[in-house]
């Protein structure tokens, strides 16, 4: 190890003193003079048509600038694919402010701008609006039969069967069957959704947007308004949570683009806590598992239906259940993914979006089967261990699972577990404990970066990734400053800007793969011009040197190991007679190498939970998370990440739930009271375990991604444990504690 | 929110004629509960009377032997207060159940018993409600009702009190002392809040231009044999789905006395002094705790949603009162 | 099947603007005369009005504790408080908290424990963290975890944020 060895060395995160002093600035937190305030006006019904609008009052208020509704907006853009981003769905975007009709609850039918945010909040109060209302179906359990999920985003397979899993499981020794359901979550990130527009004096446009895009974000901007993207410059240095709703642009993004260039004004739209419950969610699912299986519990059929919300705009896919196909080894599986419309707004991805929910389906399933085999529900597991992933029908890269399983039972004592269900007391409070296995993709996208190492030893690297909290500036930072062997302190990673080079959404746990690689890959090409001076250098110990001989360490170049043969780069540079090396490069994914292998990221989770035997109160009192996620790059940002998703894990298990008031088709607990996410009592002790794969086929690194494995499995293994605990088999989640009464 | 005109109140007696003259103007103290409506707009007064000045800030004792608590005391300052602590654990512990501990730090006593229902549909415009506009309806009833009321309830209105502080409260027989355009008067505490009836509107029994100068507690605050036990759903900073405030007075396993409020399931703290009687020189065991759980919640309603309340509550009373119960042996 | 819906106009108030009214605040140190209208709150003050964006709008309806701010050393949700009522306080925010180069012992345990990750909730964190020292009255890790239940911290940070707390308050004193 040397001084500028950081990979895998736990490190600070490099933006945190920003963090913490209050110096990191979000996108409602660009001021400028003359800036303007745009606020929402919400639809008050789900479905039918505004009849009519008077703004009249709102408009005669001092300070109100203009209110715009469907009735006066410009519509910039005829065509569907002009709104299609990066992460739009199959079907037609909504357009805000186009016509009449409302399709969902809260859709946004007006937007006041006053120079003011008191005054236009306060206008939005006196805009009379008047509806004709139409029953809204938001019911996705009053009828459960749905449409086969169209092919359409990248990444969503249609699930497929292999061998025939209806005899499998009549003929099966051991049968079971049940159905599960779970309700719809919203992301809730801390940051409310916000832009500011910042017209500049050429009439070029500087967007601070919340987004996990800045690019999608720009696209979609040019492509509607039809502005250049040098008259579209986005920019989100940080970005307070994401987890999937930032994917697609969302509605502030339009009003406050639309409103600047109609006014030729700087406009901020920020939306308001309620508002955050008016665009994409976590679809809610109803599910049913059928697994047949041998007296000695191998599984025989798995079989796996998913229903799911869309809206009736877009069909929004997710995969839910192809995961069982790929979990455990078994002959027979079919799988069916079924789409119902209703009248809400699309869903959005979320957190390990389709795994966090099909799982929780799966590792239910399967806990239920292992008692009915009398079979220990872990052992259960390694007995079905799926040593190729059968689905796609290819060797896995790598799949420390067995390890994980091993590591995890250890350290959390799972040998001593009671195998009957209540069997453990203290006082009034029943004590369970419950394992699961989570599952995600270990994903690697196209991805540029630029680095620039000037002669006073300083390097900028850029990339126009983004950082929603995951630690991206942290990681590109330590991957830079190992490459070229410089201090951390020296080395500066910038993001967020579409100036930048272009990087892919922040999202599907792949911006290490993906953009940790474009930085390495720049970085060593700075390396190989350094080291073309280092070598022209007069007796240069590194004649005849190539790449591959040499290293970067503690400011010098050097032969691998060798000490003495190291050249400082600022020499060879003063010597190279150039003031600056610039270097930018695309990454982009072996795809030969890659195409012949699974690439997932596998976890083990082991939860404790307590439950009041009579008030039903549940309390998640340890979890150890096993996560083979290839290899770790930094290790104190990674663990958060895996942290985070057990947090949410434990939050999706017992409290989030978005409700629906059927009658009205209006999600009824829209602010953070009523929406319960957890908080810091909820949680108690976490362990992480990363047991380190060695990878080379999932990307360069070896890092397989760690933004979503954490959640995956989490909701299942608290479950399992109420059950353990209390002998009480809930399907229905969260688990709140009235299902325990 | 709307557009509305702020004075600073320096006496009472101002603050009450401010009020008073101006039937839209509302006062303002820790506002945590005023400004939150108002950024509903369900709450729109033309004019705030900022009363956070007033002398009104002290907690001494009372004529009766007890404490008064003056109305500007920030529910953080009356729970960490060492002799509410001392006499009245049963309110300290169960103030630091409510909210949190920013809240806690703003909220005042006085403020604390005028907080509005949780009701999703009260807090949003865009849906009818009886107790926001009258006659407009009650979207709860057969909507989503899981924080919602199985006591006292109306065809009307099936809100609850949110209130934790006020369980306490009423549990331990506090009486509110309020200043109007007509003088002073006392108020006792469960004559403060009322049912919602056909008048779902009115939350309390307070006249137009009062104001609560301060809080007394009686001499006897219950202080060995208490508990406050809060069911929600989450393990803190959430409202109660259910909660009991719980006061035994035991001679060994025998019941002097005992007061047991529920908070959650009705428009005002739940109590029901024949329940209570029924534990009157009995023994404190389950089986006798489980009759004062049925006299309590007899004629107890469900709606959907929240029809758990029932059972829940059932069993929520019978262990707290055990909790309450088992606290001298400790 | 259709009927009619009409959103209720805010009808018997008079359509107008408030007028501005002085008031003196202690921002950091810092003392400020200011106009503000009734209607800002303290955390739209900050925000909007002078520029310190540290202070966080999460919610905007106390139930969230990004706007987290210390009003004469004690911890209180900003959004719901009028700045006009604050006149004559002293207000700390987290650009208050350090001392030059010099970080705050809460701020360097944050970094130190990692106790966040997209960074949106902690400075309404680290505020709250400070107000509970002043307080005195965490004495377990259970105490840290429900005193510190006011902030949501949507990334789940919450194992670094007890671990955070639980190492400032062996180096600080109340009031510090």
């Amino acid at each position: 190890m040397t001084a500028t060895t950081y990979v895998g060395k736990p490190t600070s995160r490099v933006d945190g003193r920003a963090k913490v002093t209050g110096e990191a600035k979000y996108a409602a937190e660009f001021n400028t003079p003359g800036l303007t305030y745009g606020y929402v006006l919400s639809s008050a019904i789900a479905k039918g048509k505004i009849k009519k609008i008077d703004a009249s009052d709102a408009l005669s208020l001092d300070g109100v600038l203009q209110i715009f509704t469907h009735e006066n907006a410009p519509r910039p853009a005829y065509f569907d694919r002009k709104f299609k981003d990066d992460d739009s769905v199959a079907g037609s975007p909504f357009k805000p402010l186009y016509d009449a009709e409302i399709k969902f609850s809260q859709q946004p039918i007006g937007l006041v701008v006053a120079d003011s945010f008191e005054v236009a909040r306060y206008a939005a109060s006196l805009v009379k609006v008047e509806y004709e209302a139409e029953q809204p179906d938001t019911n996705l359990r009053r009828k459960p039969k749905g449409h086969k999920a169209p092919k359409g985003k990248t990444g969503f397979v249609p699930p497929k069967d292999r061998g025939n899993a209806d005899k499998a499981f009549k003929n099966a020794e051991v049968q079971f069957e049940a159905e599960y359901f779970h309700m719809p979550e919203h992301h809730n990130p801390m940051e409310m959704f916000a832009s500011t527009v910042i017209m500049e004096e050429d009439g070029k446009l500087k967007i601070y947007d919340k987004t996990q895009g800045a690019f999608n974000s720009q696209t979609y901007v040019t492509k509607v308004f039809g502005l250049s993207k040098e008259e579209a410059r986005v920019i989100n240095p940080y970005i307070g949570g994401g987890f999937g709703s930032g994917l697609r642009p969302q509605y502030q993004l339009y009003l406050a683009v639309m409103a600047a260039l109609e006014l030729k004004r700087s406009v901020r739209v920020v939306l308001t806590r309620q508002q955050m419950f008016s665009f994409g969610h976590r679809p809610g699912t109803l599910q049913t598992v059928a697994l047949g299986a041998a007296q000695d519990g191998t599984l025989q059929s798995i079989k796996h239906e998913a229903l799911a919300e869309t809206s009736r705009f877009e069909e929004y896919t997710e995969t839910v259940v192809n995961w069982s196909g790929m979990l455990y080894h078994c002959d027979n599986v079919k799988l069916g993914y079924y789409l119902r419309n209703l009248d809400l707004y699309t869903p959005l991805d979320m957190r390990a979006p389709g795994a966090a929910t099909g799982i929780i389906a799966t590792e239910t399933a399967l806990d239920e089967l292992s008692y009915k085999l009398n079979i220990d529900p872990l052992e259960l597991r390694l007995i079905n261990y799926a040593e190729e992933n059968e689905f796609e029908g290819k060797p896995f890269s790598s799949k420390a699972l067995r390890e994980c399983y091993h590591q995890g039972a250890e350290k959390f004592g799972w040998a001593r577990r009671k195998p009957q269900p209540r069997s453990t007391r203290e006082g009034t409070k029943l004590i369970g404990w419950g394992v699961a296995t989570g599952m995600w993709d270990a994903q690697q996208q196209k991805a540029a970066a630029k680095a620039n190492l000037s002669i006073d030893g300083k390097l900028v690297v850029g990339s126009g990734t983004a950082d929603i909290g995951t630690g991206t500036y942290t990681a590109m930072t330590m991957i830079a400053a190992e490459t070229l062997g410089l201090p951390l302190e020296d080395v500066t990673f910038k993001l967020g800007d579409t100036t930048l080079p272009q990087a892919p959404l922040q999202g599907g746990s792949w911006t290490v793969s993906s953009v940790g690689t474009a930085v390495q890959e720049a970085c060593e090409a700075v390396g190989k011009k350094l080291l073309k001076m280092a070598k022209k250098m007069k007796n240069s110990p590194l004649s005849g040197a190539s790449f591959e001989d040499v290293e970067f360490v503690e400011g010098k170049v050097q032969l691998k190991g060798d000490y003495a043969s190291g050249v400082s780069i600022i020499e060879a540079m003063r010597q190279g007679e150039v003031n600056f090396i610039e270097e930018e490069t695309t990454a982009l994914p072996n795809f030969l190498k890659q195409m012949k292998y699974a690439r997932n990221s596998h976890s083990a989770v082991f939860v404790e939970v307590e439950v009041d035997e009579d008030l039903g109160q549940i309390c998640v009192r340890r979890v150890v998370s096993a996560i083979a996620g290839g290899r770790v790059i930094s290790p104190k940002t990674a663990r958060s990440q895996i942290l985070g998703g057990v947090v949410w894990g434990i939050s999706m298990a017992l409290h989030e739930e978005s409700v629906l008031d059927h009658n009205l088709g209006r999600f009824m607990n829209h602010n953070l009271a009523e929406y319960h996410v957890a908080v810091n009592a909820d949680i108690h002790d976490i362990e992480v375990i990363f047991v380190e794969e060695h990878d080379d086929i999932v990307n360069p690194l070896g890092a397989k991604g760690l933004g979503e494995i954490g959640i995956v499995g989490v909701a299942a293994a608290v479950g399992n444990a109420i059950y353990h605990a209390t002998g009480k088999r809930v399907r229905d989640f969260p688990i709140t504690l009235d299902k325990l009464l | 929110m709307n557009s509305f005109s702020y004075t600073r109140a320096q006496e009472v007696d101002t603050a009450v004629r401010e009020v008073t003259q101006d039937k839209a103007a509302k006062f303002i103290a820790g506002g945590t509960n005023i400004l939150d409506l108002m950024k509903e707009n369900v709450e729109r007064p033309d004019r705030l009377v900022d009363i956070t000045r007033l002398p009104l800030q002290q907690v001494e004792s009372n004529p009766e032997g007890g404490l008064r608590l003056g109305a500007l005391v920030s529910n953080a300052d009356t729970a960490y207060h060492p002799e509410v602590i001392e006499r009245y654990p049963l309110l300290s512990k169960t103030i630091l159940a409510g909210a949190s501990a920013q809240l806690r730090n703003m909220a005042t006593d006085g403020g604390n018993l005028f907080q509005r229902t949780r009701c999703y549909y009260f807090y949003d415009t865009a849906t009818p409600c009886n107790k926001r506009e009258p006659g407009s309806g009650c979207s709860a009833i057969n909507g989503y009702n899981r924080i919602h009321a199985i006591l006292g309830t109306s065809e009307q209105c099936i809100a609850t009190h949110p209130s934790d502080m006020c369980v306490a409260l009423a549990a331990l027989d506090a009486v509110v002392n309020v200043k109007g355009p007509e003088g002073e008067r006392q108020i006792k505490f469960e004559d403060f809040h009322r049912l919602p009836g056909n008048e779902p509107q009115y939350d309390n029994t307070v006249k137009t231009g009062e104001i609560v100068t301060s809080i007394d507690l009686p001499a006897e605050g219950f202080a060995k044999n208490y508990t406050y036990l809060k069911l929600r759903d989450r393990a803190s900073y959430a409202f109660a789905l259910v909660s009991v405030a719980v006061g035994l007075d035991l001679d060994g396993d025998t019941v002097r006395e005992a007061r047991v409020a529920l908070g959650g399931v009705a428009h005002k703290p739940w109590r029901k002094p024949e329940a209570e009687a029924l534990l009157k020189g009995q023994k404190a065991t389950k089986e006798n705790f489980r009759k004062v759980a049925d006299a309590l919640l007899q004629g107890a309603k469900g709606f959907g949603s929240n029809t758990f309340k029932i059972e829940l509550a059932h069993r929520a009373i019978v262990r707290a009162l055990v909790m309450a119960t088992e606290m001298k042996k400790k | 099947m259709s009927s009619k819906v009409l959103t209720e106009p805010i009808g018997d108030v008079a359509v107008g603007l408030p007028p501005l009214q002085r008031v003196t605040l202690t921002i950091n140190g810092a003392e400020k005369q200011l106009e503000v209208a009734p209607w800002t709150s303290l955390l739209d003050l900050l925000r909007e009005y002078l520029d310190l964006t540290g202070t966080k709008k999460g919610c905007d309806h106390g139930q969230c504790g990004a706007c987290t701010v210390l009003v004469d050393g004690k911890r209180i949700n900003s959004c719901l408080t009028l700045a006009v009522m604050k006149d004559g306080c002293e207000i700390t925010t987290v650009e208050g908290l350090s001392k030059g180069d010099q970080l705050h012992p809460v701020q360097e345990a944050f970094i130190e424990h990692d106790a966040f990750q997209c960074g949106y909730c902690t400075p309404g964190q680290i505020c709250s963290a400070v107000g509970l020292i002043n307080e005195g009255h965490a004495k377990t890790t259970d105490d840290i975890r429900e005193l510190m239940s006011g902030n949501i911290c949507r990334c789940g940070a919450y194992p670094g944020i007890v671990a955070a707390v639980e190492q400032a308050l062996k180096v600080c004193q109340p009031n510090q």
